[in-house]
């Protein structure tokens, strides 16, 4: 009796709670309800943003003031610029300068730092610094050390005999301040490579450079046809992903140059800011951070047809 | 042997050394500035590499009790906070569903997120600053609690899914064979399992909404909205004069909630950067 009456009164009491976990059990409810908070804030905040973009870029639209479509003109009108062209040309020589150091000097430091070391994790937390602390901040720090009157880097470079006094004006000089800012952006980005690089370098099976040096291979030897053939996909992940932030850096050069001297250091998204914010031309500025969209479509498709596919 | 053992690892931290001076010298440098007196600041026949007429904290105190910089460190933790939480809790729930049901569009629904994480801050700051004035949040910190997730959820989601995945499927199972809920082997089994995991988002979202630049730029102006980042690069130059020891000090302090929390989780930091932590 006892035993008999106690799953009919919990089914009499919980019908509607037991249906609605179960609904909740589901996969087909439960999902979709987990994802909505997510996807909410993407159509809202990134999605339709983006579709306002596009069709910013396709106006006349300037801040405060009704707009109209002027199909591809803003595009046009920016080839002709000779600021915008500047702009174009320095994102590639930056980018592939940044990307290109970044490569060689992350690729030395993570072998090194694969070796037996002393203070392992002091040494790897250092490394690591600069990639963590706020850009905009430690950006403030080298604007000083190349500061016109103070700059410690002249000061040493006069010192070590590499510079003639007065040195250089780093930040006032055209192709000093692009050095400038390629080397802030080298500075914050080798930690990146070193560390992920580093990563790649753990995970390669000890026995393929045992098998290599059975077979008479030298340090180099072992380097060019061990490490490097399997550090591939890392390194493929790594450049891709970095082209994509450096091409579109901002903090660096906006504390450290605005962009000048005379437009030889703007970005993409410095003059974008500039024409889009400072003067209101929301079209153009628009239209100047859309140019970037090729080469980020180009990375997705890259990125989802060929590493996505490991992670799955 | 052990000598030519020696040797060798000798040579390689002789080797280590010139990364580590380009690694560390600016934030020496840095320090170093916030704590000279203007008057070795300023001579220029000083040796800008050490102090030698004594420190000081002027530099600092005057930061503190003269200038705003409470106040933006006080909007940067309000703003980082509030971000990190929602984004840590949306995210995970995105990423369990992703890592572990299948519904309809929840492959469109990956992709998109992939997207989003790859999109650069800089293709979307001209539309929402104009999003945010419609909303009336124009110069508010609160724009930035609102849109800073944008950038967060997808990299949370991102990461989150990895750490589901390496749970196995039968731990749930079992819980769910033994009459748990979805949610409660969720909430007691999973969860408990992949605290490293949230660790290390929450960490990431932390130090990403802490960083951030450009959108608390565009986003607030008036100085008891500016974040810490914004308030030190902005509010601290007055006209052409530059006050650098207060500047570096700004600097310095400004970077202190980052670091503290890097000394205290240097190996989350490691394992989430190369888990795909990227941005």
């Amino acid at each position: 009796m006892a035993i008999g009456t106690l799953p009919v009164a919990t089914r009499a009491r919980l019908p509607w709670r037991a249906r609605l976990s179960e609904l909740f059990d589901r996969e087909r409810i439960l999902g979709p309800l987990f994802i909505t908070p997510a996807m909410i804030l993407i159509l809202l905040l990134v999605a339709y943003p983006f579709g306002m973009a596009l069709y910013f870029s396709l106006s006349n639209a300037f801040i405060g003031r009704p707009s109209h479509f002027i199909g591809i003109a803003n595009f046009v009108r920016l080839w002709d610029s000779d600021a915008f062209r500047q702009t174009f040309q320095n994102a590639f020589v930056f980018t592939s300068v940044a990307v290109a150091f970044k490569l060689v000097l992350g690729i030395s430091l993570a072998l090194l730092l694969n070796e037996q070391l002393w203070f392992k994790r002091l040494i790897r937390g250092a490394v690591l610094l600069p990639w963590v602390i706020p850009t905009a901040l430690s950006t403030l720090g080298w604007w000083w050390m190349f500061n016109s009157l103070y700059s410690v880097v002249n000061w040493t470079g006069i010192a070590l005999g590499i510079f003639d006094p007065p040195g250089p004006n780093w930040l006032g000089q055209k192709y000093y301040a692009m050095t400038a800012v390629i080397i802030v952006n080298i500075w914050r980005g080798l930690p990146f490579f070193a560390i992920t690089i580093l990563a790649g370098l753990v995970a390669i099976p000890k026995e393929l450079y045992e098998a290599a040096q059975s077979d008479g291979a030298g340090p180099w030897a072992r380097f060019w046809y061990v490490t490097l053939p399997m550090l591939k996909p890392v390194l493929a992940v790594v450049v891709l992903f970095s082209t994509i932030f450096t091409f579109s850096d901002f903090n660096i050069v906006y504390v450290l140059t605005r962009g000048g001297p005379i437009n030889s250091t703007h970005l993409l998204r410095t003059l974008s800011r500039m024409v889009g914010l400072d003067s209101g031309r929301l079209g153009e500025g628009a239209a100047i951070s859309l140019y970037l969209f090729p080469l980020l479509v180009f990375v997705v498709w890259v990125q989802l047809r060929y590493v996505r596919k490991q992670a799955y | 042997m052990g000598r030519r053992k020696l040797h060798k690892r000798v040579l390689m931290h002789a080797l280590l050394v010139p990364f580590l001076v380009f690694a560390l010298f600016p934030f020496y440098h840095m320090a170093l500035t916030s704590l000279k007196q203007d008057r070795e600041l300023y001579d220029r026949h000083a040796v800008p590499l050490i102090i030698k007429q004594g420190p000081t904290l002027e530099h600092y105190g005057k930061l503190l009790w003269e200038t705003e910089f409470l106040t933006w460190t006080k909007n940067s933790l309000l703003v980082t906070v509030l971000s990190t939480g929602v984004s840590v809790v949306m995210g995970t729930i995105a990423a369990y569903a992703l890592a572990r049901m299948k519904f309809f569009g929840v492959g469109a629904f990956g992709t998109g997120i992939f997207v989003t994480y790859l999109v650069p801050t800089s293709l979307l700051f001209l539309p929402l600053a104009q999003v945010i004035n419609w909303l009336g949040m124009g110069d508010s910190k609160w724009a930035l609690v609102l849109t800073y997730p944008t950038f967060l959820v997808p990299f949370c989601t991102w990461l989150l899914m990895g750490y589901f995945r390496t749970v196995p499927k039968e731990v749930e199972e079992c819980a769910m064979v033994d009459g748990a809920t979805r949610i409660q082997a969720l909430w007691r089994i999973v969860l408990p399992i992949t605290v490293p995991g949230l660790v290390c988002a929450a960490l990431f979202a932390f130090t990403l909404s802490w960083n951030e630049f450009i959108y608390a730029l565009t986003f607030t102006s008036s100085s008891d909205q500016i974040t810490a980042s914004v308030g030190v690069t902005g509010e601290l130059i007055r006209g052409d004069i530059y006050f650098w020891g207060q500047l570096m000090a700004g600097a310095v302090l400004g970077s202190v909630p980052i670091v503290i929390l890097y000394v205290f989780f240097l190996d989350y930091y490691v394992s989430g950067l190369t888990a795909g932590a990227v941005k």
